[in-house]
């Protein structure tokens, strides 16, 4: 058995030697052949939210490359053991790019990639890489930032209702920095927090949805993938931002705006990289300037609110507002962050704290 | 509806051998029309669930990794089901393992002597099978209903394991993520080169013959046979419905909790939110699937999860959905249900008119009463 | 105001699972354990749906999504009853089949906003300070949830139908050595179950959530067949329980949105630790179990001509 797996790996390594040679020898005339790429989602792509939204970016890239690619996506991937099975199956499969769309793939990307140097692997929000295994993420707090801004001018009761789902550093430092923009226009806003403890599952969302309602909160806020708390905040008469997609066909009067995560641009980017030969590893974080992170259009609010959420946009995009910009003090009062300073992006990544102003005591 | 079922005197030797069969005939056929109606071609539908991912050697390997856990749960859970006792929370029983296996290499990093693996292992089958006694003792004391007590069991399990690789046991170099720190070379089960099967699937395809002699050959497998055919013959032979409602739930624990452990330690490497695709819920169908018996659970085993690397194959090469996969098997397994009943009873259409006196029961073997009034 | 809050979100919780419980107990008052409600509800949810969103009549959607929980209950009937195969295997097969199926079924409707079932007010009920808004002014589903457990309830302990039903459920031999068709009587008890099974799925797509997700079930089916075993086999107490569940999983979320904060794992382990605490609890009373539980059930009844 083990010979004949020795045997195999070499044949494989060999065909993919040539494989290459003969890549390099033809060059350009080779550009007909389209790149294939595969596309691996944690959930269904029919969660309205994160797999879906690389989906849609999935679907925009064909749109936008044509002929010269070719996609394939496998969705509802557990992570762990079948996470391998399926990149090692796409890898052998002929794909020459493959991208992982979950945090939780991460050691699975790594262990296949080092078997497949010939294949390129793009992992999102994850924080390893190796020679042919890049990874990508984006900045979402800047969109929470703006959405703070938004909540903290529309809110009457003063009291938003959030519905996170981990406690890992990308909600914890969303929750900070939608607080950090709420402060800056309304210093007495308050924030309950729920955590349900799930990416999806809609009922629950839903029922969370309610309780905040129930409390007093007249905008809700969602770090979670689903439509349904939008559809409460419609029924109830009070107001919501999206999640991971423009979702205002669910909740046309209550949808202020949505943070949308659009994949597209680097998507593009990097499958016409495999397909001129310059692809190369790294770690891309994606923004608003770079378009990345987008805005689903402002509706349902004040004139006086949208000029200020597009004003915070320009200023975000520009460089001249940054949502972690200090001082920022954590929730015991220590100055975490020096005025006229910005937190470090390690920082951001690794965030686990809370700020002042945030009552509710830091989960875990 | 005209159908009658008529008792054989004794079960239908053929139909022991041919009721897989037709059920898998049946099955095929089944998916062959869906996949028709889906506007595929049928053949090359089926070709790739059931024939494509035979055909290469890494895809075996990946066949037996998949089926090595579904064979060990399910071989525990055949001696519950046997005993009439309806363990259906051996996905918790599989968390707990793993959690109490991962003790040593997360909470003890540093100490990898020879014993810490083995030490591992048996940590996790003590893990399962502690787990699997709660609902055991909530059955003895309480009379508690262990079809559900055991599947709370696992959505608690569960969120045991989340609450601890997103808290206390996270890993301190992992910048804040929800992952316990890597387990070193010691602490994991070796594989074999050039592939993921590590030596955990050798032992769980071990268990097979194993479990076989141990059942049919030893005077324990006899009598633990008995004991749930015969409940009351049981009781004579002075096994107490305590000991046995223990020693079952407890031992498919010990299984599933070394399967948990196994994958930990093996193909994955760490502790992590999400460590199982479901096997102690797909084991309960290879159980059933395997008829309870070893060789049987081999193969029911070794077919389940050629419907998974199949199903998978099938989004990709044909762009089939990926819960087509999940029909397939739950055909399936009707199917066989189905099927079985051919070797105890025979079919016929009834006549109209029917005489309503001299009726005898004829409970299943293999059924009891779900609460335990006994 | 927040208590009133309250009380509404528990009855939208509770509801689904009143409906696929009380299916559920009596099914297995007539001897049969479906195990396969979760199948059974997922599939009332995608069809009720896609009915509703391509019709247009979120109405005709829910007798829809009644009817395919009949279809898949016959299925299992058909096997469990009239090929006496094993009931708790087959239960787990048609959980597993209505999983499938239903993502199969839903993948076109999904992304779509659904119609929403619109409440119907009762007038002067619905003016009850609490409980009025609460019970009065909601959607047909809420209402025929009473009515069908006040139906059991009086169809099982007061009409001849529902002796006959019991009696099966306790003695399948002798209701059939009295002249009775046990496995048509067991038929159409397990239609009755996939009916309310289906309604209870279909209040998820239609009320709780206009909007299909797969795998939007998510357990509730597990839940009701724990609140059977819960209630005893009572109808009332069934409805109890599903209000005391809906009450733990609604409480749960009040609390941490008023700043308790302990784990989020643990909140979410409450409903689940809550049933078993009260399995335990009712599990101890050996008489009221005895006195309620199906003496045949999970028993499968082959007549012998």
């Amino acid at each position: 058995m083990k010979t004949s797996l020795k045997t195999l790996a070499s044949s494989i390594v060999a065909l993919g030697a040539a494989a290459g040679i003969t890549l390099g020898a033809v060059g350009f005339a080779q550009a007909d052949d389209p790149v294939k790429a595969a596309f691996v989602y944690v959930g269904p792509v029919s969660d309205h939210g994160w797999s879906y939204a690389h989906d849609q970016a999935r679907l925009a890239l064909e749109e936008e490359l044509g002929a010269e690619v070719e996609t394939t996506f496998l969705e509802s991937v557990p992570e762990g053991a079948d996470a391998v099975r399926a990149f090692e199956r796409l890898a052998r499969t002929g794909h020459d790019i493959i991208f992982a769309t979950s945090f939780g793939y991460m050691e699975s990307v790594q262990e296949v990639s080092e078997r497949f140097p010939d294949v390129k692997f793009e992992h999102a929000t994850g924080y390893l890489s190796g020679d042919n295994f890049a990874n990508y993420n984006g900045h979402f707090y800047e969109g929470r930032y703006v959405l703070g801004k938004i909540a903290g001018m529309e809110t009457e009761t003063n009291t938003i209702g959030y519905i996170a789902s981990y406690a890992i550093p990308e909600v914890i430092s969303g929750i900070n920095a939608f607080m950090l923009g709420a402060q800056s226009v309304n210093p007495d806003v308050e924030v309950k927090i729920i955590w349900v403890n799930t990416w999806y599952d809609p009922p629950r969302e839903g029922e969370a949805a309610n309780a905040l309602v129930d409390q007093g909160a007249d905008i809700l806020v969602q770090h979670t993938d689903s439509t349904a708390q939008l559809q409460v905040a419609q029924e109830r008469g009070v107001r919501g931002f999206g999640n991971d997609s423009d979702m205002g066909a669910f909740a046309p009067e209550a949808q202020l705006t949505a943070i949308v995560n659009n994949w597209t641009p680097y998507y593009v980017e990097r499958v016409s990289a495999i397909a001129e030969g310059t692809w190369e590893t790294g770690s891309a974080m994606g923004s608003m300037e770079n378009g990345m992170v987008q805005m689903a259009p402002f509706a349902n609010m004040s004139d006086e609110t949208k000029a200020v959420a597009e004003e915070t946009m320009a200023g975000i995009i520009a460089g001249d507002i940054h949502p972690f910009a200090g001082p920022i003090f954590n929730q015991e009062g220590e100055l975490i962050v020096a005025d006229g300073e910005v937190a470090p992006l390690d920082m951001i990544l690794s965030m686990n704290f809370y700020i002042q102003g945030i009552d509710d005591a830091y989960p875990n | 509806m005209p159908l009658e079922l008529v008792k054989r005197d004794a079960p239908s030797q053929t139909m022991v051998v041919a009721a897989p069969f037709m059920a898998l005939g049946l099955t095929i056929l089944t998916a062959g029309i869906t996949f028709a109606f889906m506007g595929l071609n049928p053949i090359e539908g089926l070709y790739e669930y059931f024939v494509a991912p035979l055909t290469e050697l890494w895809s075996i390997h990946e066949l037996l990794l998949k089926a090595g856990p579904l064979i060990l749960i399910a071989l525990g859970l055949s001696v519950c089901y046997r005993a009439n006792i309806w363990n259906i929370g051996a996905e918790g029983q599989f968390t707990m393992g793993a959690i109490f296996g991962a003790i040593p290499p997360i909470l003890f990093p540093d100490w990898t002597s020879w014993i810490t693996l083995p030490m591992m292992l048996i940590m996790g089958m003590v893990g399962g099978a502690l787990y699997a006694s709660i609902p055991a003792f909530l059955k003895v004391k309480f009379r508690a209903n262990e079809i559900l007590t055991s599947l709370m069991l696992v959505y608690i399990a569960l969120l045991i394991l989340d609450y601890l690789v997103r808290g206390p046991w996270r890993d301190p170099g992992g910048f804040n993520f929800p992952e316990s720190r890597n387990f070193s070379d010691e602490q994991s089960l070796a594989t074999f080169e050039g592939s993921r099967l590590h030596w955990g699937i050798v032992l769980s395809f071990l268990a097979v013959p194993i479990m076989w002699f141990v059942m049919s050959r030893t005077l324990a497998g006899h009598a633990f046979k008995v004991i749930g055919e015969a409940p009351r013959a049981a009781r004579f032979a002075g096994f107490s419905a305590k000991t046995l409602t223990y020693g079952a739930l407890m031992f498919s624990g010990a299984l599933a909790g070394l399967a948990g452990i196994m994958e930990v330690a093996g193909p994955i490497g760490e502790l992590r939110p999400t460590i199982s695709p479901g096997y102690g819920f797909t084991a309960i169908i290879v159980a059933f699937l395997g008829r309870l018996n070893p060789w049987g659970i081999l193969f029911a085993g070794l077919l389940l999860s050629l419907s998974f690397l199949g199903g998978e194959a099938a989004q990709i090469t044909l762009g089939l959905s990926d819960k087509m996969a999940r029909v397939i098997q739950g055909l399936l397994l009707f199917f066989v249900l189905g099927c079985d009943t051919l070797i105890r009873y025979r079919v016929r259409l009834a006549r109209p008119a029917q005489a309503k006196a001299d009726t005898a029961s004829t409970p299943e073997p293999v059924t009891r009463e779900a609460t335990d009034a006994a | 105001m927040l208590l009133e809050g309250i009380l509404i979100t528990i009855v939208g919780a509770a509801t689904p699972i009143v409906l696929a419980a009380i299916g559920e107990l009596v099914v297995e008052r007539s001897g049969v354990l479906n195990l396969g409600v979760e199948g059974m509800m997922i599939m009332g949810a995608v069809v009720g749906f896609g009915v509703s969103l391509t019709t247009g009549n979120p109405y005709l959607g829910v007798v829809a999504g009644a009817f395919a929980g009949v279809g898949m209950a016959l299925l299992f009937g058909f096997f469990t009853i009239y090929l006496a195969s094993n009931q708790v295997a087959t239960g787990l097969a048609l959980t597993l089949l209505g999983l499938g199926l239903a993502g199969l079924i839903g993948e076109s409707f999904v992304g779509t906003p659904g119609i929403k079932l619109e409440p119907i007010t009762i007038p002067l009920l619905s003016t009850i300070p609490f409980i009025g808004p609460a019970l009065f002014d909601r959607d047909i589903l809420v209402y025929a949830s009473f009515v069908i457990v006040a139906g059991v309830s009086y169809g099982l302990f007061k009409t001849r139908a529902g002796l006959i039903l019991r009696a099966t459920g306790e003695n399948a031999e002798a209701a059939h050595a009295l002249g009775r068709d046990v496995r048509r009587i067991r038929m159409a008890a397990v239609a009755f179950g996939g009916l309310c099974a289906g309604l209870g799925g279909a209040y998820l797509s239609l009320v709780l959530t206009a909007q299909w997700t797969e795998g939007m079930s998510a357990g509730r089916g597990w839940i009701a067949l724990a609140i059977v075993v819960f209630a005893t086999w009572l109808p009332w107490r069934a409805l109890a329980g599903a209000y005391l569940f809906g009450g733990v999983i609604i409480l749960q979320l009040h609390a941490q949105a008023f700043g308790i904060r302990i784990p989020p794992q643990a909140m979410t382990m409450l409903p689940y630790l809550a049933t078993i605490i009260a399995l335990v609890i009712l599990s101890r009373n050996h008489a009221l179990m005895r006195r309620n539980t199906p003496a045949a059930l999970g028993r499968a009844f082959v007549p012998d001509r």
